[in-house]
C-alpha cells in the first residue's frame, strides 16, 4: 500500500536573493518502508524532510500522506532532530512521556517502560540529558518519538554527530526497532554506506537544487553482509551515480 | 596543609575591614562618619526600641508585594510577547522605552495616583522589577532553539501549551537570574520611596534619624541593616538557581 505520495514539489526560499533548493520531483513511498534519501550536503534534502513533515509548506507540488494533503506537523508523523531536540530540562522518562501528557497516569508509565527497553536505556530513566552520552540521547529521542506510536518517522542525518562506532551500533538498533515497531522511515543522510546498509530504497539527490537524480532498490536480504559482491556493487554504483571515485 | 575555607576568609576580611574603620575614627574623628562601636549600639537601640524589627518588616512587606505582582505580571506578559511574536514587536519598543527610566522619576505619579503610603512604595517597587523582568522573559524566550519548540508542535501543542511547557522551562535558568538581579533592583528602590513617600520602613529611618536631630549613627545603623538583609535575600535566590524541580510545572510526570 501507498503511503506518502510526493508530486511535482518545488521549493524556493524567498530572497533576496530567492534560493532554489528542490526542483519539481515526484516520490512515492510504500507503507512500513525505509527509505534513504541520500545527498550531498546542503542539497536540500532536509528541506525535503521538513516539508514532508508538514513543517515547511513548498511553493508549489502536493504531499499527500494516507491521501490526506500534508498541512502541519501531526503527531502520528514524528520527526527526529538528531540528539538536539531532546527537552534537556527533563529526565529520560520525562521526554520519552512528552507526546503522552493525554493519557492516564499507569497507561503513561507502562509506555515509557517499553520503549527505555525497546531502546536500551533502562537504568537511565531518571537521568538529566546532560548526563548521555550522543548516541544515548539520539536513542532518548527515537523513545520518545516512537512512544506515541506514529505510522511515520523522519530522521535527519540522526547519526551524522556521533562517532563512528556508535553510528554502526545505531544503525543496528535502528534496525532492530524499525523491524519490531513497523513504521514508515523516510532517513536523510549524506553517507552512501548508511544508505546501502538501512534501506530498502536509496533516493540519490544531486547538489542543490535537489532533484532526483535515481532511485536505487537495496534487494540484499537483511541481515546485511557488507562485504557481500552485491552490497559492494550498489554502493560501487550509487558512488559513481554522485561522481565519487572509489579509490582514495 | 588544608585550604582555608572562603567563608572564613570573608569573615575575616569584614573583620579586618571593621579594624580600619575603627582606626580611622580614633586617628581623625568621627564629625564625617560615626565609628562603628557608635553603630552597633545604635543598632541595639533600635533593636531595643522595636523599630529595627518593625522597619525591616515594614520594608520587606512592600518588597514582597511590589516585587510578586511584578514577577506575576511580568514573566506570562515576557514570555507571552516572545511566543507571539506579532504581540512582542508591538508591545516590546515600548518596555525597552520605559526601562532606561529610573523608577525614582516615577515618585511624582506615584504619590498622584496612589497618595502617600504603602501603595505608593509598592506601586514604585512593581514598576522597577516588572520591566527588566518582562524583558528577560522576552529575550529568554527568543532564545529557546527552535528545535525545541518544532518538536513541540510535532507532539500536537500549540500556544499556550507551548509557553508553559517549552518556553518556561527552557527559559528558567535565564529567568531566576533575572529574578535576583531585578529583587535587587527592589531592594534598592524600597529604601528611596520610603523617604518619600511613607512614614516608616529603613528608607524612612535613615531620613527620619537625619531630620530628627543629625543622628548619623542611626542613619549607618539603617544602611548596615540593608546591606545585611540584601545579601539574605540574595544568597536565598542563589540557591533556588540550584533547585532543579523548579521546573516541576513543566513537566510530564512518566
Amino acid at each position: 500500500m501507498t503511503k506518502l505520495v510526493v508530486r511535482n514539489l518545488e521549493m524556493t526560499f524567498a530572497g533576496p536573493p530567492p534560493v532554489r533548493v528542490i526542483e519539481p520531483t515526484d516520490l512515492e513511498v510504500r507503507d512500513g518502508e525505509l527509505v534513504c534519501i541520500l545527498g550531498p550536503s546542503g542539497c536540500g534534502k532536509s528541506t525535503f524532510l521538513q516539508i514532508v513533515a508538514g513543517f515547511i509548506k513548498p511553493s508549489a507540488g502536493t504531499v499527500m500522506i494516507d491521501g490526506t494533503p500534508v498541512t502541519g506537523p501531526d503527531r502520528k508523523r514524528i520527526f527526529v532532530f538528531q540528539e538536539r531536540g531532546v527537552f534537556p530540562w527533563l529526565t529520560v522518562d520525562e521526554n520519552i512521556a512528552f507526546g503522552l501528557a493525554d493519557l492516564p497516569r499507569a497507561k503513561r508509565t507502562e509506555i515509557v517502560a517499553r520503549y527505555v527497553d525497546l531502546v536500551g536505556l533502562k537504568g537511565f530513566e531518571r537521568a538529566d540529558p546532560q548526563e548521555l552520552s550522543g548516541g544515548m540521547k539520539q536513542r532518548v529521542e527515537v523513545a520518545r518519538a516512537l512512544a506515541v506510536d506514529p505510522d511515520m518517522l523522519f530522521l535527519d542525518e540522526p547519526f551524522g554527530a556521533l562517532d563512528s562506532m556508535t553510528r554502526l551500533t545505531m544503525r543496528s538498533e535502528l534496525l532492530r526497532i524499525w523491524q519490531a515497531a513497523k513504521k514508515t522511515i523516510l532517513f536523510v543522510t549524506h553517507d552512501v554506506e548508511e544508505s546501502v546498509q538501512l534501506a530498502d530504497r536509496v533516493v540519490v539527490m544531486s547538489a542543490r537544487p535537489a532533484k532526483i537524480r535515481k532511485i536505487v532498490e537495496i534487494d540484499i536480504p537483511r541481515p546485511r553482509d557488507l562485504s557481500a559482491p552485491r552490497y559492494l556493487e550498489l554502493r560501487d554504483g550509487i558512488l559513481e551515480e554522485i561522481g565519487l571515485a572509489h579509490a582514495i | 596543609m588544608r585550604p582555608v575555607p572562603t567563608w572564613l576568609i570573608s569573615t575575616i576580611a569584614v573583620v579586618v575591614a571593621i579594624l580600619l574603620w575603627d582606626i580611622a575614627i580614633r586617628l581623625a574623628g568621627d564629625t564625617l562618619i560615626p565609628g562603628p562601636f557608635a553603630v552597633a549600639k545604635a543598632l541595639g537601640e533600635l533593636a531595643i526600641s522595636g523599630k529595627l524589627v518593625r522597619y525591616a518588616i515594614a520594608s520587606l512587606f512592600r518588597v514582597t508585594w511590589g516585587f510578586t505582582l511584578a514577577v506575576v505580571v511580568g514573566i506570562p506578559l515576557g514570555l507571552f510577547l516572545g511566543w507571539f511574536r506579532r504581540a512582542g514587536r508591538t508591545v516590546g519598543p515600548t518596555l525597552q522605552f520605559l526601562r532606561p527610566i529610573s523608577p525614582l522619576a516615577w515618585i511624582p505619579l506615584a504619590i498622584l495616583w496612589f497618595g502617600v503610603g504603602d501603595g505608593s512604595a509598592v506601586f514604585l517597587i512593581f514598576i522597577a522589577s516588572v520591566l527588566p523582568l518582562s524583558l528577560t522573559a522576552l529575550q529568554a524566550s527568543q532564545n529557546v532553539h527552535f528545535v525545541h519548540v518544532e518538536a513541540a508542535r510535532n507532539f500536537g501543542l500549540s500556544g499556550f501549551a507551548i509557553i508553559r511547557r517549552v518556553l518556561f522551562p527552557a527559559a528558567l535558568p535565564q529567568l531566576i537570574v533575572g529574578v535576583r538581579i531585578s529583587l535587587g533592583i527592589a531592594w534598592m528602590i524600597v529604601v528611596a520611596a520610603e523617604m518619600i513617600a511613607v512614614n516608616s520602613g529603613l528608607g524612612f529611618l535613615i531620613v527620619d534619624s537625619r531630620n530628627a536631630g543629625d543622628r548619623y549613627d542611626l542613619v549607618v545603623a539603617g544602611m548596615v541593616t540593608i546591606g545585611a538583609i540584601g545579601l539574605v535575600l540574595d544568597t536565598g535566590l542563589r540557591r533556588l538557581e540550584r533547585v532543579p524541580a523548579f521546573a516541576v510545572a513543566a513537566r510530564t510526570s512518566p
